[in-house]
């Protein structure tokens, strides 16, 4: 038993393998926050003054506000007047217009972090636009996505283009006095993606794109709007890493779902920012939050995620039901392992007649690693004839690890179905023995039977989002075998 | 092929083989008879190398080499298959999944190129219909839901795919149907050649009927205590194991 608790355990233990640092000239704004530096944020970005107003509310809203203390998490305080809330890579003009622009150093560090931005477009026909910290450096396949009249652009961009969309819609899902996060985020949020889908219209291609957190003691504030109109169907994919750093990062994103009526956004991300060291030095903070509408009748939105990094994962990608007949799906694989921690889930507002909704959590936990699933599932007194399924799965490589699960569960009568699953297993000697038997080594025995546990959400991720996962997840618990 | 000597295993602070030899050259069948809880899986899983039990004396040799020191997957990719009493189920593999990857470890390992998979689904196909079994199983999670029976069908099917050497099975007969059974030991007898040796544990002298054992062994509290032809399984049949039992201690 202790012969495999310990081979288990190794298997946690592999060394970060994009930790390095670009070395790129940062503009960096000087630390702390004030109403200064909110309007330093905005006239940088050359923000028309609604927008300025609503950063400077939000601010000053914040200042009103509490860090939140009941996530299952623990981490020394942040010191928010320590952080720089700014940071843009410079280069000889504004923004890069193309590609052949891009700082070749940025370019190389996405092909180290195996993103061959170009290539990867053409040959995947996905549509990137690349965030590197703050500022957007690149978007390609513009012009085949302008053709159907779709959006997909930097959010500063989206300001300044197309106003009255991001007007209309920004806050509306996460309003700036959401949380204590969100509000943070949205004084000071840097830039981020916009994605409009025209009515009707069937985005032909993935979308995607890949933070980056760079500059050390720079907090990242992303902020990504989607809004996707009747009838049509998006699929968006956001994936990340981060360098190697000792100091923690703060970051703190914002991602709002409006899907129409008959609409469909699907919305993928593979998380994998530096999760600190094996003694649990250094290492991502990220508390995000991602929420979906879906307003109208018959609309659908997914999240799937797959969340291998970070030191502290806090994150609920949520649905609000609104629209009849509209649905909500949450598939999640997170990882805790070495001194991770993660808290996570999602939340299914039903409102709307006939809603249902789907949540799939698998959580694996390693070494002295801590996995929190949280979810709420709420049937609002109109929402007759509601269903939600929710399973939660935990896997424990190890004793020294954790698994932990909060199903909250709000229904007032109405006829609706709610159903509720748990389990907790191991990765049984009978099984390692079983494969091992047959001739797989110790290691692809663990990750195969891993894999098998994340199936369902796997399956729920486009085809080549899919592969990496896999690689990502045998990546971070590799080691702990041996 | 496969030479035991002295083999003790313990589990805890149990000791559970004391002392058993065997020896079972190339081309042979043994059989491996005893009571419940006589230590028949212990030897089974101690040749395969599971870790969990722990042999405090004793050598096992397979083609003149010893395999105690070597792990499960060292001495499945030199041609051990064991047959499980209880095949264990794996959520999420699929069956085509799990053997494609077991059969590429194994030939990559001896240094063979890969099966791609068209390759490997002809070859996979051919023996399952072999089998008598329904393709679906193919695509199903490995041995998740299956009956009693369709487990042990499966283990044969991955035997008959990976072509071992030594293949030890574990009672593989138990619970399976007339029809199955003849399956089965169709398999098994598929797999008989003059470089191999199989090694079957069973309760019944009926599958002896259909893969007739150059050898029957009668293990009882982790000891050979007596061997015989064909002939002692049917004895055993008719007079059971007391008998055994008291000329082991009565000598
Ligand atoms: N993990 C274990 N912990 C404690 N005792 C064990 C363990 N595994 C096996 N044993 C004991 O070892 C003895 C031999 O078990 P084994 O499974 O080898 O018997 P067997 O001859 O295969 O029996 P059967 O005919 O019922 O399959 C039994 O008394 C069993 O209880
Ligand atoms: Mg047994």
């Amino acid at each position: 038993m202790s012969e495999d608790t310990k081979s288990l355990e190794a298997i946690a233990n592999r060394e970060y393998a994009e930790g390095f640092v670009t070395d790129i000239e940062m503009e960096v704004v000087p630390k702390g926050l004030s109403e200064d530096v909110v309007r330093l944020i905005s006239s940088k970005k050359n923000e028309p003054e609604w927008l300025l107003d609503w950063r400077l509310k939000a601010y000053r809203h914040w200042l009103t506000m509490e860090e939140p203390a009941w996530p299952n998490v623990q981490y020394p305080a942040i010191d928010y007047q320590d952080i720089s809330y700014y940071a843009a890579p410079k280069s000889k003009d504004d923004a890069p217009k193309s590609l052949d622009e891009v700082d070749p150093e940025l370019l190389a560090t996405y092909e180290k972090l195996g993103i061959p931005l170009a290539e990867r477009a053409a040959l995947a026909g996905v549509a990137v636009d690349a965030v590197f910290d703050s500022v957007s450096v690149a978007t390609t396949y513009k012009d085949k996505l302008n053709e159907l009249g779709i959006i997909f652009c930097p959010f500063s961009e989206a300001v300044r283009e197309h106003p009255d969309l991001v007007k209309k819609y920004v806050g509306s899902v996460v309003p700036y006095t959401d949380n204590f996060f969100a509000t943070l985020n949205s004084a000071v949020f840097s830039d981020g993606s916009f994605v409009y889908i025209p009515k009707g219209v069937r985005c032909p291609m993935e979308l995607s794109t890949y933070f980056r957190i760079n500059a050390a003691d720079t907090g990242q504030f992303e902020r990504t709007l989607i809004v996707a109109d009747e009838g049509s169907y998006v699929s968006y994919l956001e994936g990340c890493t981060a360098p190697k750093r000792d100091n923690n990062q703060l970051h703190a994103a914002v991602v709002e779902l409006v899907a129409l009526g008959d609409a469909q956004i699907k919305y993928s991300t593979v998380q994998n920012w530096y999760p600190g060291d094996a003694e649990g030095k250094g290492g991502i903070f990220n508390f995000v939050t991602k929420r979906g509408i879906c307003r109208g009748a018959r609309s659908k939105i997914s999240w799937t995620q797959v969340e291998t990094g970070s030191a502290i994962t806090w994150k609920y990608p949520s649905c609000i039901l609104k629209g009849d007949d509209s649905t909500g799906e949450f598939y999640s694989v997170a990882v805790a392992s070495n001194w991770q921690q993660a808290d996570t889930g999602t939340k299914m507002i039903h409102i709307g007649k006939n809603t249902s909704s789907t949540i799939i959590s698998k959580g694996i936990s390693a070494m002295q690693g801590q996995n929190t699933y949280r979810g709420l599932v709420r049937i609002a007194p109109s929402a007759k004839g509601a269903r939600n399924y929710s399973q939660c799965d935990s896997l424990l490589m190890g004793d020294k690890c954790g698994a932990h699960t909060f199903p909250y569960i709000e229904a007032t009568d109405t006829g609706s179905t709610v159903e509720h699953e748990a389990t907790t297993s191991k990765i049984s000697e009978d099984q390692l023995f079983y494969a091992r038997q047959r001739g797989l080594s110790e290691e692809d025995a663990i990750n195969m039977i891993v894999n098998g546990f994340c199936k369902q959400v796997f399956r729920e991720l486009p085809m080549e989002f899919a592969v990496e996962a896999q690689k990502l997840l045998a990546v971070s618990l590799e080691g702990a075998v041996g | 092929m496969l030479k035991i000597t002295d083999l003790h295993a313990r589990i805890d602070d149990t000791e559970i083989l004391k002392g058993v030899d065997l020896e079972i050259g190339a081309g042979q069948v043994h059989a491996i008879m005893g009571p419940n809880g006589s230590g028949k899986s212990t030897l089974a899983q101690v040749i395969a190398g599971r870790e969990r039990f722990e042999v405090t004396q004793g050598t096992v040799t397979y083609e003149g080499g010893n395999i105690l020191e070597l792990a499960p997957e060292e001495r499945a990719i030199k041609g051990i298959f064991l047959g499980f009493q209880y095949p264990v189920e794996i959520p999420g593999v699929t069956n085509k999944y799990f053997l494609k990857s077991a059969l590429n470890a194994q030939r990559t390992a001896r240094g063979e190129t890969e099966l791609d998979a068209m390759e490997f689904l002809t070859l996979l196909r051919a023996r399952a219909e072999l089998m008598d079994m329904d393709p679906k199983f193919l695509d199903r999670s490995v041995n998740q839901g299956f009956s009693g029976g369709e487990k042990k069908k499966n283990e044969i099917l991955q035997m008959a795919m990976l072509e071992p050497k030594l293949a030890i099975l574990d009672e593989t007969d138990s619970g399976l149907d007339i029809d199955a059974l003849k399956v089965v030991a169709g398999g098994v007898n598929t797999l008989r050649s003059p470089d191999r040796a199989i090694l079957v544990v069973t309760h019944y002298q009926r599958l002896l009927d259909y893969i007739v054992p150059d050898c029957v062994h009668v293990l009882c509290d982790g000891q050979i205590a007596k061997s015989g032809d064909k002939k002692l399984a049917l004895e055993l049949e008719e007079k059971g194991y007391g008998w055994i039992e008291k000329e082991m201690t009565g000598a």
